[in-house]
């Protein structure tokens, strides 16, 4: 193959270089050495946005808890819409996982004995959560980053963004990619590639999410022929800052937070979720699932119960029972946060909260080891839907997530690579012609054209309107007409830079292009479920409908480019369809 | 950052001026200033403000960011000549203006406020910043890995403030040692050794140790403190230093003393 088109060929590469990204990377260099693995990303891995995540990581450890029981919340957690299978691997795999991150120095924090400490969290039955204080994804992503360093087989490509997966025969060859310090575009193959790009909050506008999660590994299967699956679950978290959309996290109402509405009532005991107690309770009020939460406050707003901001209704969250003491030593940079983004202390003042879109329980449908349809593609972490969270996520199982299908993804990956014949010929035309297409359609264009944070602006105010806490069927029809008609604009779009280095124009209308793409999927699959499950939740259809929509939703792309849903049955081992049952 | 600033209903006192460094490598023989006026809002950050140029203004600028809660590190500049994550630094801080954003010191300078690290990259991993053990303790008969190394709630305080380090180079943008010697190993990277050598379950304190006392490693350091002062998470990179040169001199006394053997 030509030189200047092909940059490098991996045995393995690794699309996304955080938590789930290089726990694979790491589990390929220990099983499989003498593979030639690599990691491209579109920001340095510690930058990744696992380092943002706050609370901690679930596994079972204390004496009092068990497999089933971890099993049973999740499942519950899910609204039944989780794998059971996948939640038994997930649930068994995670305590193990979290141990090797111990033996790689990551910070847990710990009891005065030694042992690893555990925190509540919402949706558990038991403490199982293990944390490092309140920056927990942080700590998790610099252990397994600064670990990767010493596996001398790992390559990195940092700061590349990936534009497209090379497909041949129904199997991946590698990517076309940018390498956004020289703005050379060039291909990479591999004999397998593994997605861990991550979420997609910032198809919204209001998000936990970073600038960077704009959900481009859902993207690039969804365009290579493989399905997305439950793209119709999007999570909000029931505590963010109400300007900036920074998350609270979870683990302040596990130290003992309260959510008060502007009575200073604690309004949760209102919506079945049981009855307030001076200490937290597992499984009841501010320990409840996440999706429940969030509805509860959407009804506190009908009912005229929350106050004002200049960004709309707030709730408060009381931390000032919990004292100095225990704010600065298990929740430090809910403190920092608080003090910085709000200009409020939390140990004397209540801190104003919302509900923010925080995480997708949908993504690339994989099966147990990561596996897509698609031969050779693999995914892990919040960009996969294997799925274990289903309907709705329970907080703390996704940075366990990571680990857990990040290492299965990896061998099975590396296993694969092992297997599989060289690159065929044509892989180099299709690359050539990505490069061409990039040039052509992007980079040589009048910069007269579409804006891009215009047509981003409408995208998200649409999927507000359209796929918010509660949704219409109307809603969600018009919603998806205005997405086609900005992917239209999309394809008009300027770009007024025209240097190579550093371009973040194009990398913004790249990402918006993939934005657009998933935004569609998701309504989509919103509008195909009639009914109400977990955090989809219709009006016109406000009841779970075990018998029409037990089952996963597969969003194929059609020749022309439209989203095709089929459904798909979900796994049930030893736990029927029940009630979800909080605080009661 | 709300989808469009521009129509922010928060509280809104007139305008600052940004004077941003503008730099295209294809076409600028040097750097230059442009100025930028943006609403000047209690609630908006220096980020904040860089974004609306992006979004409303000016297309063409280009800067790192993308948590905006000051824990990737990506988004450290030179603000007023000093080493910031913009996205901490507020807008009403430097009121009236004009605030001068530039790369941050030290680095080759990209493309507009983009600076490339990869030195920094290239000597984090000389440092060894992960668990080295001389054992293979607790793990089971198939090499499963059998319970957590114990460590005390003290043992955890012993390196805790080094490792809240992010990574986001405002240390080596304010080192003037680094700045005039690009051989030395910089704030972060020997804050991180020393985070590992302070870890109950590391034995690697040695390994670091020879890497560190060769060449530039800890000696280049003058004792300025200005990497302690600008840290954001108040990580002490100047107290790890100053660790290392002792331990780094007592090392020398013992092979002054003891021949390498019996050490």
């Amino acid at each position: 193959m030509s030189d200047g088109l092909i940059r490098a060929a991996h045995d393995v590469l690794i699309v996304g270089g955080g938590g789930a990204g290089l726990r694979a990377a790491i589990a390929i260099a220990e099983t499989n050495p003498q593979l030639d693995v690599a990691v491209i990303s579109k920001v340095y891995p510690m930058r990744s946005h696992t380092v943002s995540a706050e609370g901690g990581a679930a596994g079972v450890i204390a004496d009092d808890d068990s497999i089933d029981e971890h099993i049973y919340d999740t499942i519950s957690g899910s609204d039944w819409l989780g794998d059971q299978d996948a939640i038994e691997a997930f649930v068994n795999e995670a305590p193990r996982e979290l141990l090797q991150l111990e033996h790689w120095g990551c910070p847990w924090s710990r009891q005065p004995n030694g042992h690893v400490a555990v925190r509540a969290f919402g949706g558990m039955k038991k403490k199982r959560t293990w944390f490092a204080a309140d920056k927990t994804g942080f700590h998790m992503l610099h252990s397994l980053f600064q670990t990767t360093l010493k596996y001398r087989e790992v390559t990195r490509h940092d700061e590349w963004f990936v534009t497209k997966l090379l497909v041949d025969d129904g199997r991946v060859h590698g990517v076309v990619a940018v390498d956004l310090f020289s703005g050379k575009i060039q291909a990479i193959t591999a004999k397998s590639v593994v997605l861990c790009t991550g979420g997609c909050g910032k198809v919204f506008p209001f998000t936990t999410n970073a600038n960077i999660n704009t959900g481009d590994g859902m993207s690039l299967a969804y365009r290579a022929g493989a399905p997305l699956k439950d793209m119709e679950f999007v999570q909000y978290h029931p505590t963010g800052l109400p300007f900036t959309g920074i998350l609270i996290t979870e683990a302040t109402r596990a130290e003992g937070g309260w959510l008060l509405n502007k009575d200073g009532y604690r309004y949760l005991q209102d919506y079945d979720l049981g009855k307030p107690t001076p200490t937290p309770e597992l499984r009841s009020m501010e320990l409840g699932p996440r999706d429940r939460l969030s509805q509860a406050f959407v009804h506190e707003v009908e009912k005229g119960r929350t106050a004002d901001s200049p960004w709309g209704p707030i709730v408060h969250l009381d931390l000032r029972h919990l004292g100095a003491d225990l704010i600065d030593t298990k929740l430090p940079f809910v403190r920092e946060l608080c003090l910085k983004y709000e200009r409020i202390d939390p140990v004397h003042e209540l801190i104003p909260v919302r509900p923010v879109v925080h995480y997708m329980m949908g993504g690339v449908h994989t099966d147990i080891d990561g596996a897509t349809p698609l031969a050779g593609l693999y995914a892990a972490g919040e960009t996969a839907c294997v799925s274990i969270n289903g309907a709705n996520r329970l907080g703390s199982n996704s940075l366990p997530e990571c680990l857990v299908f990040g290492a299965r993804a990896g061998r099975a990956a590396a296993e694969f690579a092992t297997t599989a014949g060289p690159v065929p010929a044509a892989i180099e035309a299709q690359a050539a012609d990505e490069v061409r297409r990039l040039e052509r359609d992007l980079l040589g264009k009048d910069s007269e054209g579409e804006s891009t944070s215009a047509i981003r602006d409408e995208m998200q105010a649409t999927m507000e309107d359209a796929a918010g806490i509660y949704r219409t069927g109307p809603a969600i029809a018009k919603g998806l007409d205005t997405l086609r008609e900005l992917q239209e604009r999309i394809g008009k779009v300027g770009i007024a830079d025209t240097s190579r280095s550093f371009n973040t124009e194009l990398l913004a209308a790249l990402e918006l292009a993939n934005m657009l793409d998933i935004g569609e999927c998701m309504l989509q699959s919103a509008l195909q479920r009639e009914e109400s499950r977990g955090a989809h939740q219709r009006t016109d259809f406000p009841d779970r409908d075990d018998q029409r929509f037990l089952t996963h939703q597969l969003v194929h792309r059609n020749d022309d480019g439209t989203p095709r849903v089929e459904s798909l049955p979900v796994t049930i081992t030893r736990w029927p369809p029940g009630e979800r049952v909080y605080g009661r | 950052m709300p989808s469009n600033p521009g129509s922010n209903p928060g509280s809104n006192s007139g305008s600052i001026r940004l004077q941003v460094t503008r730099y295209r490598p294809e076409s600028d023989s040097e750097p230059r200033f442009q100025e930028y006026d943006v609403p000047l809002r209690k609630e908006w950050t220096v980020l904040d403000g860089l974004n609306h140029v992006k979004n409303e203004v000016d297309t063409t600028l280009s800067f790192r960011w993308s948590c905006r809660m000051g824990i990737c590190g990506s988004c450290g500049m030179n603000v007023n000549g000093d080493p910031k994550l913009t996205c901490a630094a507020f807008l009403d801080d430097y009121a009236p203006g004009p605030i001068r954003v530039e790369p941050l010191a030290n680095f080759p300078v990209v493309r507009d406020l983009v600076v490339d690290i990869n030195d920094f990259m290239e000597k984090l991993p000389r440092v060894k910043p992960w668990i080295i053990r001389d054992d293979d303790a607790l793990l089971d008969g198939d090499g499963e890995i059998d319970g957590e190394y114990l460590q005390t709630p003290e043992e955890l305080d012993a390196y805790k403030q080094f490792s809240m380090c992010i990574n986001c180079m405002l240390c080596y943008a304010a080192c003037p040692v680094y700045g005039l010697d690009p051989e030395f190993m910089g704030p972060a990277a020997i804050a991180l050794a020393e985070r590992y050598d302070l870890d109950s379950r590391d034995h690697g304190a040695r390994e670091r140790l020879d890497v560190l006392i060769e060449h530039e490693g800890v000696w280049g350091c003058t004792f300025v403190g200005e990497c302690t002062r600008v840290c954001p998470n108040h990580v002490d990179p100047a107290g790890a230093i100053q660790r290392y040169k002792v331990k780094a001199a007592k090392e020398n006394v013992m092979a002054f003393l003891l021949p390498r053997g019996a050490r």
